[in-house]
């Protein structure tokens, strides 16, 4: 069990009456692209805000790099190295794109006021890793000649790309991405497609997906969960849920 | 409707409102007050002001075609001749230079007017950091000036602490003010938001009306000594035995005027002070964090930022200059009362922010420039104060709803390696 960066076990998420999210599992291996699918309303993204802190989960247990993060407030779940994007991009849309990428590394700051009214060269350095950093994410993504231009006037694909990059400078050990290709053409969901395998086998993180692109999810995923109404439905490699009669079922119905 | 009509039933309602504020007036009779016709001269005004409105709506297509033409240029550039940062620095020390030069070179009334002003400016930068970077609306912002104020006065009258170790205690107690405010509005946005700090402030003024023991209520604190410089008093006679006077010490002779000048001195310094200190937090990952909480604190929360410390901040940080400016509006009016710090005082300030432009420091100043001199320059039209206020705040609504300067995003350049 040593070598599973994110284990999610008996999740259970009820609002008031409704039972979003029923007993859900889930296994992250380090360097593994794991993905989450199901049909509209199965509550993925619930099973995604219960395991990132902002929802907390009725009951189960989240356990991340051997720590219990369950009831945990998001912003210190996010300092633990699992970092999140949004279904419908929430980038600071009125910020230039550097300035999301300087926000996005506030843990890694500089935060002595002194230090940064008098500008001393630790506080300068600081700041100039930074800038590197971001640098560096947004020549990976493309965007590097979008630096300062305000984030709400980039393109939609540019934005998805930007969210990403952002996740990528707090130097996550785990990535979840909520719908990434949601709104892509087909060439950009093809060059997100390769982002996602170069950060696993690159960078070495894990990254954790869900997505309604059957393409996208079979093609990288190296585990896949199917969640149906909120329970569970299946698990298994890409090969093997394609070959599920139940799954077939929830997809596309009984015949 | 046609033009025509549409433009008559304006110029009716005109009529109708205007008659009743500007055609009317009370005066009293004996005991009883009757309503008597104005004079003619504002008669006149009426009825320009009905012709003006019926030409407007007549001829509302050109008109709204011309300040749509206004609208295009979006932003106001500042001129190009600034552009490199050495020119801007030059420019910078020009503009410090010639204010610290103003008061030797014009009136005591001016000099007093510019302090008043810079205070508003201190006071502006203040709240600018609240409401246009962290985006919380607080109203009620004037009850940490009168945290400020009333804590030299108060400090004064019982300890006898002088206006230089008051100064900074203030600020400290303001910014405390500021932190247990948070606490329990950090839930809160938008209008809930608003509402709680207009109560804050409220609360405030009325404690200090009201705790007649220690602040003497209504009747206010006076006799609050002026600032004195390194220990040197601008009376005409020192205070007690053993003080020298300025006039004194550099042998020259009294006058009242090197006080109006010292305060205003004093003042531009610690305007000076508030904008190196608040531009340098912008640049900063504080800075930053305030922003990107004001555009999406999900989004923030998801990075690692947390939402409670950073807005705690923004309350401290921005009471602080507030409590600042409190103490040495105490200093220089040498008396204060509850009656300074009413919520109209609150909105004044918001108002600079708004007109200026959210965020931008230097649509700030011109903003509260704008908002002390102008009424000041306008002493007769008085009465109409407010009225200009609101129109002036719908025009700016309609025209440039993103303020005189809107804040613009600093440049950062990237090294390429």
């Amino acid at each position: 069990m040593t070598n599973n960066l994110l284990t999610v076990k008996d999740l259970t998420m009820r609002f008031g009456g409704l039972l979003a999210v029923n007993g859900v599992d889930l296994e992250v291996k380090e360097k593994q692209i794991v993905s989450v699918i199901g049909p509209n309303g199965a509550g993925k993204t619930t099973v995604f805000n219960c395991v990132s802190g902002f929802y907390i989960p009725t009951a189960g247990s989240v356990e991340f790099r051997g720590k219990e993060l369950r009831g945990k407030p998001g912003h210190l779940i996010a300092r633990e190295g699992m970092v999140r994007t949004f279904q419908n991009v929430r980038l600071f849309k009125e910020m230039t794109v550097i300035e999301n990428l300087l926000v996005a590394q506030h843990m890694h700051a500089e935060h002595n006021l002194l230090k940064g009214f008098f500008m001393t060269p630790g506080f300068r350095k600081n700041e100039q890793e930074m800038m590197d950093r971001a640098a560096h994410w947004l020549e990976r993504v493309g965007l590097l000649e979008f630096a300062n231009r305000e984030a709400g006037n980039l393109a939609y694909g540019q934005q998805r790309r930007l969210e990403i990059a952002r996740c990528m400078v707090t130097e996550p050990k785990l990535l979840m991405l909520d719908e990434p290709a949601a709104g892509l053409n087909p060439n950009e969901t093809k060059a997100l497609d390769e982002l996602i395998v170069q950060l696993r086998d690159e960078q070495g993180i894990s990254i954790l997906l869900i997505e309604h692109d059957m393409g996208l999810v079979m093609g990288i995923s190296d585990q896949i969960y199917v969640v149906n109404q909120g329970e569970p439905l299946a698990a298994g490699t890409p090969a093997e849920i394609q070959a599920n009669p139940d799954v077939i079922k929830a997809y596309l119905g009984e015949e | 409707m046609s033009r025509v009509t549409s433009a008559f039933v304006a110029a009716l309602i005109t009529l109708v409102l205007g008659g009743f504020l500007l055609g009317m007036s009370l005066t009293s009779e004996g005991i009883n007050l009757v309503v008597e016709t104005s004079t003619t001269g504002k008669m006149t005004v009426l009825f320009v002001g009905v012709v003006l409105v019926f030409l407007l709506q007549l001829f509302r297509e050109q008109v709204g075609s011309f300040t749509s033409k206004m609208r295009s240029d979006e932003r106001m550039e500042l001129p190009s001749f600034l552009r490199t940062s050495q020119q801007q620095r030059m420019w910078t020390m020009f503009v410090i230079a010639g204010l610290v030069l103003f008061p030797f070179i014009s009136s005591r009334g001016a000099v007093d007017i510019a302090t008043l002003t810079l205070i508003y400016v201190m006071l502006g930068l203040g709240l600018n950091v609240v409401v246009g970077l962290a985006g919380l609306l607080d109203l009620g912002y004037v009850g940490f000036y009168a945290v400020g104020a009333y804590s030299y006065a108060l400090l004064n009258m019982y300890f006898g602490v002088s206006f230089w170790v008051a100064l900074p205690i203030a600020g400290g107690l303001a910014a405390l003010f500021g932190f247990l405010l948070g606490f329990p509005v950090l839930r809160l946005r938008g209008d809930y938001l608003a509402i709680v700090t207009l109560g804050f402030g409220e609360i405030i003024r009325i404690l200090l009306n009201n705790w007649t023991e220690l602040t003497g209520g209504p009747n206010g604190i006076a006799r609050i000594p002026k600032p004195t410089f390194f220990g040197l008093e601008f009376n005409r006679r020192p205070s007690e035995e053993g003080a020298t006077t300025f006039h004194d010490f550099f042998g020259i002779g009294y006058s009242s005027e090197y006080k109006v000048m010292f305060l205003y001195l004093m003042a531009l310094v610690l305007v000076l002070i508030t904008l190196y200190v608040i531009r340098r937090l912008i640049r900063m990952p504080i800075g930053r964090a305030w922003e990107a909480l004001r555009e999406d604190e999900i989004a923030c929360r998801s990075l690692g930022l947390n939402p409670t410390t950073i807005k705690l901040g923004a309350f401290t940080i921005g009471a602080s200059f507030a409590g600042f400016a409190g103490s040495f509006f105490a200093a220089r009016q040498g008396f204060i009362s509850p009656e300074s710090f009413t919520f109209i005082e609150s909105a004044i300030i918001l108002a600079i922010v708004v007109l200026g432009g959210m965020g931008s420091q230097l649509g700030v100043i011109l903003a509260a420039i704008a908002m002390t001199v102008l009424p000041e320059l306008a002493r007769e039209f008085d009465e109409y104060r407010m009225l200009l206020f609101g129109l002036m705040m719908v025009l700016m609504m309609i025209w440039r709803p993103q303020g005189l300067l809107p804040m613009k995003r600093p440049h950062l350049e990237l090294k390429r390696d």
